[in-house]
C-alpha cells in the first residue's frame, strides 16, 4: 500500500524518484557547502595577501591620450624581462588617474599615473598628505591638441581669439550667443558652430583650457594678462569656462567616436590628440591655428600653438617594492627616441635635451621638486 | 422604433442592411489591422537583429582571417641556437637572445626591400618564426619560405580597406600574399598590434568570472529559495525580504559596481580588476534573479506531492531533497541560465571595479587582473587603430556565439527535465 504511493509521488515527475535526477540533486547538495567553502577560502586569502601586502604586476592608470604608448610599454616590457608578470594598465582620464595614484602608498595603489598635463600643485599637495611625496616626473614626449574637420569639410583656418570668442563660456563678460563661424570673424564661413570635444575629467580639456582659451582670452582681452599668475581661479572662470549651451559637444573620452561624428557630419569640428589626426588621416584633417597646421615638425618644433607635454609619473617608494617597475621605466626612454615604436603609434618625440633630463630622472631616481609645479 | 418594454419575437438580423454590412467591414479591418500590426512587430524586431547580426558577421568575419606574406628565410650563419637549447624549457629565450626578431626583419628587407621591408611584417612575424623552429629545429640549417602574418595596414588593404601607399604595397606583392584562419585571435590575449590581438584572454577571464559568480550566487539563491518557500512563516519580515529581493533585481547595474568597489575593493581590500571581485560583484547582481525564478519553479511544485511525501512519513528536508527540488530543478536552472547570460554581457559594474585594463597575458588565477569579453569589446571599439574594428566586431561575434550556447543549455534543460502538471 505504502510502497504503491510512493510510486504514485514518483510518477508524477515522468522521471523515477530514485532516478538521476535525484542523485544529482544530492551531489549538488553536497557540492554547496564546497562551493561556498571555496568562496569564502578565496576571500581570506585576498583579504590577507590583496590589499596591503605585496603585489607582483605594475599597476598603471590615467589619461586615455597615453595609454596606446603606455600598453606598448607594457608589451615590450613583457617581451624582454622573462618571467615578468603583465602589467594592468586602465585608461581612466588623467583626473581620475591621479586621483587614484594619490590615494596612498602600498600595494592597493597604482604605481604610475599617465598624464596629459603636469601635475597641478593642489594635486601635489593631496598626494603629498597621503604620503606620496616622492614622485620621479618623467616627460616622455609632446602631443598636440589638433582641431579637426571632414576630408570634405569647409576648409576652416582659425586662430586661439577665434576659438575664445565661440567656445568660451562668457567672452568679453558677456554670455556666448554666437551661433555662426562667421559671428565671430567675418572671414569665416556661415556655417553652425558645433565642436565635438573631451569631457572635463580629460587631460586633453584641460589642454584646450590652458594652451587655447588662455591664449585667445588674452587676445581678445588684454586686461586678463598676468593674470593666470595673480589670481588662477579667477582666471579659470574668467576665460576657461566652455559654453554648455550645445555648440560644444561633449563626446566622452572615445575619441573614435568623435572621428566619425565628423565623417558624417562635415561642417562640426572635432578636438583631440595628435595621435588620432594621424592615424584617420585619411577621413579628417588638422585645423591650422595661427596659420600652423599640425603636423609632426610643428608639434616638436613648438611652432602650434596646442603643443602640450606628456607625462608619466611615478612613484619612488615603489620602485624597490614593486618588481621590474624600475626596467619598466626604462622601457619607455628606450622606445620614446624619433622613429621608435611610440612614434610610430603617434607620439611626438621631446627634444633630445627634455629627453636627456627625463632619463636622467629615471637613472638617478631623482623626485619632483614640488616648486616647480604651479 | 420598437417599444423597449413590449417583448416583441427577436428578429433574425438581417445582415444585408447597408448599416450591418458596414459593421461588419469594420470589423473585419479591425481584425486585419490589428494581425498587421503584430506581424509588423515582429518584422520590426526581426530586420532589426537581423541588420544586427549581418553587420557584425560582414564586418566581423574577416577579423578571423589573418594575411601571411610568404617570407624566404635563410637562418644559417644569423641564429646560433643549440640543440639542447632548443629542446630546453628556455628556449623562448634562447631564440630571443640569438638575435630571431632581427634576422626576420632583416630577411624581409633581402626579400621585399621596395614594399618596405620589415614594415610589412606583424609585430609578432617572428613569434611566428621561433614558434615553427620549435617545432621544426631543422629550419635553422636550410633556407625556408614561412607564411608569417603582415602589419596591419598591409592586412587591411588586403581586406580592401587601406591607403594608397599600403594598397600600392599589396598589388606589388601579388602572389606572396594569402589569406589564412587567424589562430592567433583564439589562443591570444589582448595586445597594442591589432594582428596580434586575441580574445582568449577576454573569454578566459569571463569563464573564470562566471565561475565565482555561478560558485556563489547558484548555492546561496537557491538555498534562499528553498527557505523562504519551504520553511520561512508568513510574516511582515519575509515580506519585507520578499519586496526587497524583488527590488534588488531591478537596480541598475552600476549601482552593484560602486557597491562591490566599496564593499570589496575598500573594505576587504581585494585585487582591483581580478577576476574574483568581478565574480562576487555579479553574483550580488545575479542572486535575486536566481532567487525569484526558484521560488516560481518551487511554488509551481503542486502541493499534492509534499502531502504524499509527508503522509509517508518523510521529514521535510527529505520532501525538499527527494522531491521539491528534483522538480523545481529545471526552473531553477533556467532562471540560472538567464541570469548568467546577462552577468556575462555586463560591463558597466566590472568598469567600476578596475576590470578594464590593457593586460597582455591571460589570467592564471581568479585574484589576477582579468578583462571581461564586453570589456575587451569597449577597450577595442576606442582604439585608434582600424585594424581594431574587424577585431572589435569578431570580438562581439564570439560573445553573441557563448551566449547563444548558454541559453541554448537552458532551452535544452527546460525540454529534457520540464514536468507539465496534468
Amino acid at each position: 500500500m505504502s510502497h504503491g504511493a510512493l510510486d504514485e509521488g514518483c510518477r508524477v515527475g515522468e522521471r523515477p524518484c530514485g532516478g538521476s535526477m535525484s542523485r544529482f540533486v544530492q551531489a549538488l547538495a553536497a557540492m554547496l557547502p564546497l562551493a561556498l567553502a571555496c568562496g569564502l577560502a578565496a576571500c581570506v586569502d585576498q583579504a590577507a595577501g590583496g590589499g596591503a601586502g605585496a603585489r607582483d604586476q605594475i599597476r598603471a592608470v590615467g589619461s586615455s591620450t597615453i595609454y596606446p604608448f603606455t600598453t606598448i610599454v607594457a608589451e615590450r616590457f613583457l617581451a624582454t624581462v622573462p618571467h615578468a608578470r603583465p602589467p594592468v594598465i586602465e585608461s581612466t582620464g588623467t583626473g581620475a588617474g591621479i586621483r587614484l595614484f594619490c590615494a596612498g602608498v602600498g600595494a592597493a595603489h597604482p604605481d604610475l599615473v599617465d598624464a596629459s598635463r603636469r601635475l597641478r600643485r593642489g594635486e601635489y599637495a593631496e598626494c603629498a598628505r597621503h604620503g606620496v611625496d616622492q614622485i620621479l616626473e618623467v616627460q616622455i614626449g609632446i602631443d598636440g591638441i589638433a582641431f579637426a574637420e571632414a576630408l570634405q569639410g569647409p576648409g576652416m583656418a582659425l586662430t586661439p581669439a577665434d576659438i575664445y570668442r565661440a567656445l568660451a563660456a562668457a567672452p568679453l563678460g558677456r554670455r556666448n550667443t554666437a551661433r555662426l563661424w562667421r559671428d565671430v570673424n567675418p572671414a569665416l564661413p556661415a556655417i553652425p558652430i558645433q565642436v565635438y570635444g573631451p569631457p572635463a575629467t580629460s587631460g586633453t580639456r584641460d589642454a584646450l583650457a590652458e594652451l587655447i582659451l588662455a591664449k585667445g582670452c588674452e587676445a581678445v582681452e588684454p586686461d586678463t594678462l598676468g593674470m593666470h599668475q595673480r589670481d588662477p581661479n579667477a582666471f579659470a572662470t574668467r576665460c576657461q569656462r566652455l559654453r554648455e549651451d550645445g555648440a560644444y559637444v561633449d563626446a566622452g573620452e572615445n575619441d573614435n567616436l568623435i572621428v566619425q561624428k565628423l565623417r558624417s557630419n562635415p561642417n562640426a569640428l572635432g578636438i583631440f590628440g595628435y595621435g588620432y589626426l594621424e592615424q584617420n588621416a585619411g577621413v579628417v584633417r588638422g585645423i591650422p591655428l595661427s596659420g600652423v597646421a599640425p603636423t609632426y615638425a610643428t608639434i616638436a618644433s613648438g611652432a602650434y600653438p596646442g603643443a602640450r607635454p606628456l607625462f608619466v609619473y611615478a612613484k619612488k617608494a615603489h620602485l624597490r617594492a614593486i618588481p621590474g617597475l624600475r626596467a619598466f621605466l626604462r622601457q619607455y626612454s628606450a622606445l620614446w627616441s624619433a622613429g621608435g615604436p611610440l612614434v610610430k603609434r603617434g607620439l611626438i618625440a621631446a627634444p633630445p635635451a627634455v629627453q636627456r633630463r627625463a632619463a636622467a630622472i629615471i637613472a638617478h631616481e631623482v623626485a619632483l621638486d614640488p616648486r616647480v609645479l604651479h | 422604433m420598437n417599444k423597449r418594454a413590449a417583448p416583441v419575437a427577436r428578429q433574425p438580423t438581417d445582415w444585408q442592411t447597408p448599416a450591418m454590412q458596414r459593421h461588419v467591414r469594420r470589423r473585419y479591418a479591425a481584425e486585419r489591422r490589428f494581425r498587421l500590426l503584430g506581424l509588423a512587430a515582429v518584422c520590426a524586431s526581426a530586420a532589426f537583429l537581423f541588420y544586427l547580426l549581418a553587420t557584425m558577421i560582414a564586418q566581423g568575419a574577416s577579423g578571423f582571417t589573418e594575411t601571411r606574406l610568404a617570407l624566404p628565410l635563410d637562418l644559417r650563419g644569423h641564429v646560433t641556437v643549440t640543440r639542447a637549447q632548443l629542446n630546453g624549457a628556455a628556449a623562448d629565450l634562447a631564440l630571443a637572445g640569438a638575435g630571431l626578431e632581427n634576422a626576420v626583419d632583416a630577411a624581409a628587407d633581402r626579400a621585399f626591400p621596395a614594399q618596405g621591408g620589415e614594415a610589412l611584417l606583424s609585430d609578432g612575424a617572428w613569434l611566428r618564426v621561433r614558434d615553427a623552429i620549435k617545432r621544426h629545429p631543422r629550419l635553422l640549417a636550410t633556407p625556408v619560405t614561412i607564411p608569417v602574418p603582415v602589419a596591419t595596414d598591409i592586412d587591411m588593404a588586403y581586406k580592401g580597406i587601406g591607403t594608397p601607399e599600403s594598397e600600392a604595397a599589396v598589388a606589388a606583392l601579388g602572389t606572396h600574399l594569402s589569406r589564412g584562419l587567424n589562430v592567433s585571435f583564439f589562443t591570444g590575449a589582448d595586445a597594442t598590434d591589432p594582428t596580434r590581438a586575441g580574445i582568449w584572454g577576454a573569454l578566459k577571464g569571463s569563464l573564470l568570472t562566471m565561475l565565482v559568480t555561478l560558485a556563489l550566487a547558484f548555492p546561496i539563491g537557491v538555498l534562499s529559495a528553498l527557505y523562504l518557500e519551504e520553511y520561512a512563516p508568513r510574516n511582515r519580515w519575509t515580506d519585507l525580504i520578499e519586496v526587497s529581493i524583488n527590488n534588488l533585481a531591478a537596480v541598475p547595474s552600476i549601482i552593484f559596481g560602486l557597491l562591490g568597489l566599496a564593499v570589496f575593493l575598500g573594505t576587504f581590500h581585494m585585487p582591483r580588476s581580478g577576476a574574483i571581485v568581478g565574480g562576487l560583484t555579479l553574483a550580488l547582481m545575479t542572486m535575486p534573479v536566481i532567487v525569484i525564478a526558484g521560488r516560481n519553479a518551487i511554488t509551481a511544485v503542486p502541493p499534492s506531492i509534499r502531502d504524499a511525501a509527508r503522509a509517508l512519513g518523510a521529514s521535510p528536508i527529505q520532501v525538499v531533497f527527494h522531491h521539491v527540488l528534483p522538480l523545481a530543478l529545471p526552473g531553477i536552472l533556467t532562471g540560472t541560465i538567464i541570469g548568467m547570460a546577462r552577468a556575462l554581457g555586463e560591463t558597466a559594474p566590472l568598469l567600476m571595479i578596475g576590470m578594464r585594463a590593457f593586460i597582455a597575458a591571460p589570467p592564471g588565477r581568479l585574484t589576477d587582473p582579468a578583462t571581461v569579453l564586453p570589456v575587451q569589446i569597449f577597450l577595442w571599439s576606442d582604439d585608434v587603430q582600424t585594424g581594431f574594428v574587424e577585431k572589435t566586431s569578431a570580438a562581439i561575434i564570439v560573445l553573441l556565439v557563448v551566449l547563444l550556447a548558454m541559453n541554448g543549455l537552458a532551452i535544452y534543460l527546460r525540454n529534457r527535465f520540464e514536468t507539465r502538471w496534468k
